[in-house]
């Protein structure tokens, strides 16, 4: 019995050139859509800093400037829904240039036999989540798609905040020394919507972590902390959030993954998933660049806040120039983390 | 968590690791055989706490990989029919055919779902019944029962429109045939446990013995990694070449009987074609006679095999661990996770994958141990 060396290839796949799930998975699929579309279509120095928002200039005030789309499936969820997701998301990516949230824009395309009543349960949770972040919707628009063309409902919100300080809150800022804050433990959301997609059986009483961070990021400014970078890290997760800054900012994160905090019921439902709790979305949590010496205040002022009360230190920012993100390992040995290709698979066995 | 943090406690990870270097005198070069014990040697970093003398050759263990491409290039027919719902685990949606992945097909207008349990695929079939629903059965031991209770189950309540693409495979002959290769260079087998926890171990006695090699039955976790390694090791350096069973928590030397009588019922042993080893003895599984009304390979006529393009891809080396992933020129150039050259570098057991993610850093000097 002998292995035949003649058969060892392995083919070359084609590029596709469809739109794949993995498209809007948040990794590298993702990325280069926007490299390869996007950036040569619109490109300028605005969209080219590659931040959760623009920061627009007009004399001495700066704006900040948002959008996103929602397609959550199902629309109702442990701890939020469409609604609640489509307010805190944007609220947050306001947040995360360091703005403070003014108002929101509201696009709703649904599909043809939407029941009423859910359509305002939703308004219903806008509402409540747009008076909790402080920010109105005022102004909207609605399309309606024919039945089958749509999962019931998608939301689009943009936002407008404003920057009441002089500081320049992007990956840009990141600098070797920087200490990497985490408002709370990870992994929440994206387990709450598994559980309840029913698609894999497995029952918990998780809920999403679906929420607005404005309140404590504008508390760090408003105290004085040096915040280099702020962001929320949504779909691919908490390692994907610190690799792009890693990378935009042309520095080496080094995480320290034993000082992560994740649910023991989110780690118990990732590994038998076989998901890592790193790659997998967040929606009510940020991280946080500051200088070493301000760290220990900036956890102190994150901690006054319920939405952060878990905030602790999780990394640093060192000297050499890789782009990379490494972690410490609960053996105490060091890994590198790379970004999700496509969308996080589950594996075989 | 239970049953696992007490596996990866640090302080007695690193007393095994301190007592594995008073324990080895010697080279040694050991095969751990499941792409799920590679990536967790990797992702715990586990071997750059090894004492230098023992290497590690990474085993055909990735279901994903060794899966020949004319079984994907089939399922990717199947599943670009109008008539067809195609199951695959998630894993397999990313594995290049000779032209496409399944997540183009799906992309272009195929139905294909992903499944966690080919049961899933059952009922699927049972509530869309003008509909074909074919679950793509790969992997080892591991998975085949769960293929063969799905085939009872839709054989019981008469589910016709369910059918198999059957593509499983089975470890000792593989290990056989490793060992048959004169470029072999293992000394030692650290056996997958929950491919054990199927078939039990009794079927690795001979091979042992007539190898002069020890296996040793390992879990998944640090701990159990490392204490499979001490225990070939001791083996090794004692001149014994035995089957241990390192896994007793999860492992019985007969395995899970019932399980292997269901397979048993629905498969018979075939000659496979193992993608980068070509074709290994009754390393394979078809459909038995009764069963074969279940078999999407007679269900739905056969599409001509296409002929596989040339590439600097040395998966057949790498899968056999005659080379490592670092050791192919198109490793972190041409072919990375994103555009992967070959099935190692695509799946989350792949070794080129787990090479890639947790090790690339190495390549300009950077890392801890080559």
């Amino acid at each position: 019995m002998t292995v035949h060396e003649s058969t060892w290839t392995c083919p070359v796949p084609r590029v596709p050139d469809l739109i794949q799930m993995g498209h809007g998975g948040g990794g590298w699929l993702t990325h280069r859509l926007l490299e390869r579309i996007f950036r040569p279509a619109f490109g300028n120095p605005l969209l080219d800093a590659q931040h959760d928002g623009a920061i627009l200039e007009r004399g001495s005030s700066r704006l900040a400037f948002t959008t996103d789309s929602f397609v959550v499936r199902p629309l109702f969820f442990p701890g939020g829904d469409i609604g609640t997701l489509a307010v805190n998301g944007t609220v947050n990516d306001l947040a995360m240039c360091g703005a403070r949230p003014l108002c929101l824009s509201a696009a709703f395309i649904l599909e043809e036999g939407l029941p009423l009543e859910t359509l305002q349960r939703i308004a219903e949770s806008m509402r409540r989540a747009a008076a909790t972040a402080g920010v109105v919707i005022v102004t909207g628009d609605t399309k309606v798609v024919e039945r089958g063309r749509g999962d019931g409902m998608y939301i689009t919100t943009t936002g407008i905040g404003t920057i009441e300080h002089s500081r320049t809150i992007a990956p840009s800022s990141v600098r070797p020394g920087d200490v990497v804050l985490l408002s709370g433990d990870i992994g929440r959301h994206s387990m709450a919507i598994l559980a309840v997609r029913g698609e894999l059986s497995f029952e918990t009483t998780l809920l999403s972590d679906c929420a607005s961070v404005a309140e404590p990021a504008l508390a760090l400014l408003a105290a004085g902390i040096d915040v280099h970078c702020l962001r929320d890290p949504t779909r691919g997760g908490l390692a994907t959030t610190l690799l792009e800054i890693a990378q935009t900012a042309g520095v080496h994160i080094h995480l320290d993954e034993r000082s992560v905090p994740v649910d023991e019921e989110v780690r118990a439902a990732c590994e038998l998933l076989g998901l890592d709790p790193l790659y997998i979305a967040n929606e009510g949590r940020f991280v946080c660049f500051v200088p070493e010496a301000q760290a220990e205040r900036a956890v102190g002022i994150l901690r006054a806040h319920a939405v952060s009360a878990n905030a602790c230190r999780i990394g640093e920012v060192r000297a050499d120039a890789s782009g990379a993100l490494t972690a410490t390992g609960i053996l105490g040995t060091e890994r590198v983390l790379d970004m999700l290709s496509g969308e996080q698979l589950p594996r075989i066995c | 968590m239970k049953f696992v943090d007490e596996y990866r406690e640090s302080e007695s990870v690193r007393r095994l690791a301190r007592a594995l270097a008073r324990r080895t005198t010697r080279p040694w070069t050991l095969m751990e055989v499941c792409g799920g014990q590679t990536h967790a040697f990797l992702k715990f970093g586990l071997d750059a706490l090894l004492p230098k003398e023992i290497e590690l050759i990474h085993g055909p263990g990735c279901p994903v990989c060794v899966t020949p491409v004319e079984a994907i290039d089939r399922a990717l027919d199947l599943a670009a029919r109008a008539d067809v719902i195609f199951c695959s685990f998630g894993d397999m949606l990313r594995v290049p055919g000779s032209e496409r992945d399944l997540l183009a097909v799906k992309a272009a207008g195929g139905d294909v779902r992903m499944v966690y349990a080919p049961l899933d695929a059952v009922r699927l079939a049972r509530d869309n019944l003008t509909k074909q629903v074919i679950f793509f059965a790969v992997g080892f031991e591991t998975t085949t029962p769960a293929t063969a209770l799905a085939v009872l189950t839709a054989a019981r309540q008469g589910i016709e429109n369910f059918s198999l693409l059957t593509a499983h495979v089975l470890v000792p002959p593989a290990l056989e045939s490793l060992l048959a290769s004169p470029n072999c260079r293992v000394q030692g087998f650290l056996a997958a446990g929950h491919v054990c926890a199927v078939v039990g171990y009794r079927e690795y006695e001979p091979i042992a013995r007539r190898n002069r090699v020890p296996i040793v039955v390992t879990g998944f976790e640090p701990l159990d990694l490392l204490q499979g390694v001490y225990r070939c090791v001791n083996q090794l350096e004692e001149g014994r070449f035995e089957v241990e069973n390192s896994y007793g928590r999860v492992v019985l030397p007969d395995g899970n009987p019932s399980a292997r009588a269901m397979v048993d019922e629905v498969f018979g042993a075939v000659p496979q074609r193992w993608r980068g080893m070509g074709e290994i003895p009754a390393s394979g599984l078809a459909l038995r006679p009764r069963y074969a009304a279940f078999d999407a390979a007679r269900r739905f006529r056969a599409t001509e095999p296409r002929t596989e393009p040339e590439s600097p891809c040395i998966a057949g080396l790498i899968l056999q661990g005659i080379e490592k992933p670092r050791d192919c020129p198109a490793f972190g150039r041409e072919c990375t996770p994103e555009h992967p050259l070959g099935a190692p570098m695509v799946s989350s057991e792949g070794v080129c994958a787990a090479y890639y993610r947790y090790r690339r850093l190495e390549r300009s000097g950077q890392g801890a141990k080559g």
